[in-house]
């Protein structure tokens, strides 16, 4: 496949947008999206973390489990892959950074469980991308889920005081809003396409 | 050994009064994913089912011999485990199928129901009211699926399981299809759940109330 970057870029953050229609990281979307300023924390810190560790699983993938065809080993590779890279970066951002490091501080041991981090490698493999094309999808597709959470987070923070249906309250409002989200990001599906 | 209503209970708080999914908001990535088709999400939900039952058991097994601070590392490995073993079986014997759930097989690895009841119920448990939490929490989940996908399916290509149901009159829902549709659909079954269970948990109040006035009197 010969996609040009700039194309996966553009397509992983608005029309294959991990969230919006691919659907994963839900569950931190929900609970996370309270507020803007900690979605803004949790974004960064997703983004950071997608395109570090599509790089590491590319690089593994490619050059440790490829050649010993252990390809169906990925799963826990990949997995024990995000886990130490969340742990490393944690350590150094609380040794150099400790600003930063209050900042996201929860945060980052909750991207472990992430479902998009994960997802992201998985499609790398099954869209058998080039190390270019790996770096940027996983970069844009972090850029999209932050885009998206923080949209999200600011729209919450009005419906503080709007009148929502009983049983509607919390994750049902918010699930609906998401839906809208979606449909407003299916205008872009007709400007670039990847898969 | 448990008795037999005690396992009735486990089940019962696992299909409905503590569904993973519309009590607990929890595991949705795939549980919107794979709803389109209602054959994906079973197949997708007898996975979910195999691998929370058997990563509780194993989790439940080795609890004793578990140092606690690893333990989410451990549990996080068995969980991998059996999704190879899902992966692996659907890639034989399933490849169209496997194909189509694409990375969401992979995914149940991060779906958080399992790891939440190996975190909750099998790490203080039994092994073998473990295995039958984890059967009751997949069941829960692969009941919702279904549902979705009922609709979904129904409404958007007219059929069932991939038989057609409605005929060339029906005009196809395309967007009961698309992303926003399933976001839409499990807001509704999130919102009917909630409200039925409402109604019984103030039902549930109010006898009791009514029979301490009655001893009262």
């Amino acid at each position: 496949m010969t996609v040009h970057p700039f194309v996966i870029l553009f397509a992983s953050i608005f029309t294959s947008n991990m969230i919006l229609s691919n659907f994963l990281g839900m569950c931190s979307f929900i609970a996370v999206s309270k507020e803007i300023r900690t979605s803004l924390g949790l974004g960064q810190a997703v983004i950071f973390v997608t395109t570090g560790t599509t790089i590491i699983n590319f690089l593994v993938y490619h050059y440790i489990l490829m050649p010993l065809g252990l390809e169906y080993l990925r799963f826990i590779v990949f997995i024990i892959t995000i886990a130490a890279f969340v742990q490393l970066v944690e350590m150094i951002v609380e040794r150099y950074m400790p600003t930063l490091y209050y900042s996201l501080g929860i945060f980052l041991p909750l991207i472990t469980v992430n479902c998009a981090i994960l997802g992201v490698s998985l499609f790398m493999v099954i869209r058998s991308y080039s190390f270019i094309q790996s770096v940027v999808f996983g970069f844009g597709s972090g850029l999209g889920w932050a885009l998206a959470i923080v949209a999200m987070a600011g729209i919450r923070q009005r419906l503080k005081n709007s009148p929502i249906p009983k049983g509607l309250q919390g994750p049902g409002i918010t699930l609906i809003i998401t839906g809208l989200m979606a449909l407003a990001f299916i205008g872009f599906s007709g400007i670039v396409k990847i898969q | 050994m448990l008795k037999l209503k005690e396992y009735k209970n486990i089940f019962s708080m696992g299909v409905f009064k503590d569904n993973p999914i519309f009590r607990q908001i929890l595991g949705i990535c795939s549980a919107l994913a794979v709803t389109n088709l209602m054959l994906n999400s079973f197949v997708m939900g007898l996975g979910l089912i195999f691998v929370t039952s058997f990563s509780s058991l194993t989790v439940s097994i080795i609890r004793q011999y578990t140092p606690r601070h690893i333990r989410m590392m451990v549990q996080t490995l068995i969980i991998s485990a059996y999704v190879i073993i899902v992966d692996i079986v659907l890639k034989a014997y399933y490849p169209t199928i496997s194909e189509a759930l694409g990375p969401y097989v992979g995914l149940i690895i991060t779906n958080c129901i399992i790891m939440g009841r190996c975190e909750s119920y099998a790490q203080n448990n039994p092994p073998l009211p473990a295995f039958m939490d984890g059967v009751a929490s997949g069941v829960g989940y692969t009941m919702i699926l279904l549902i979705i996908a009922f609709f979904r399916e129904l409404l958007g290509f007219g059929s069932l399981f991939g038989y057609q149901v409605l005929g060339g009159w029906w005009p196809r829902w395309i967007f009961m299809i698309m992303p926003p549709g399933a976001f839409f659909m499990l807001a509704i079954v999130i919102w009917v759940a909630n409200t039925l269970s409402a109604k019984s948990e103030e039902d549930q109040l109010q006898v009791p109330a009514t029979a301490k006035a009655g001893g009262v009197e």
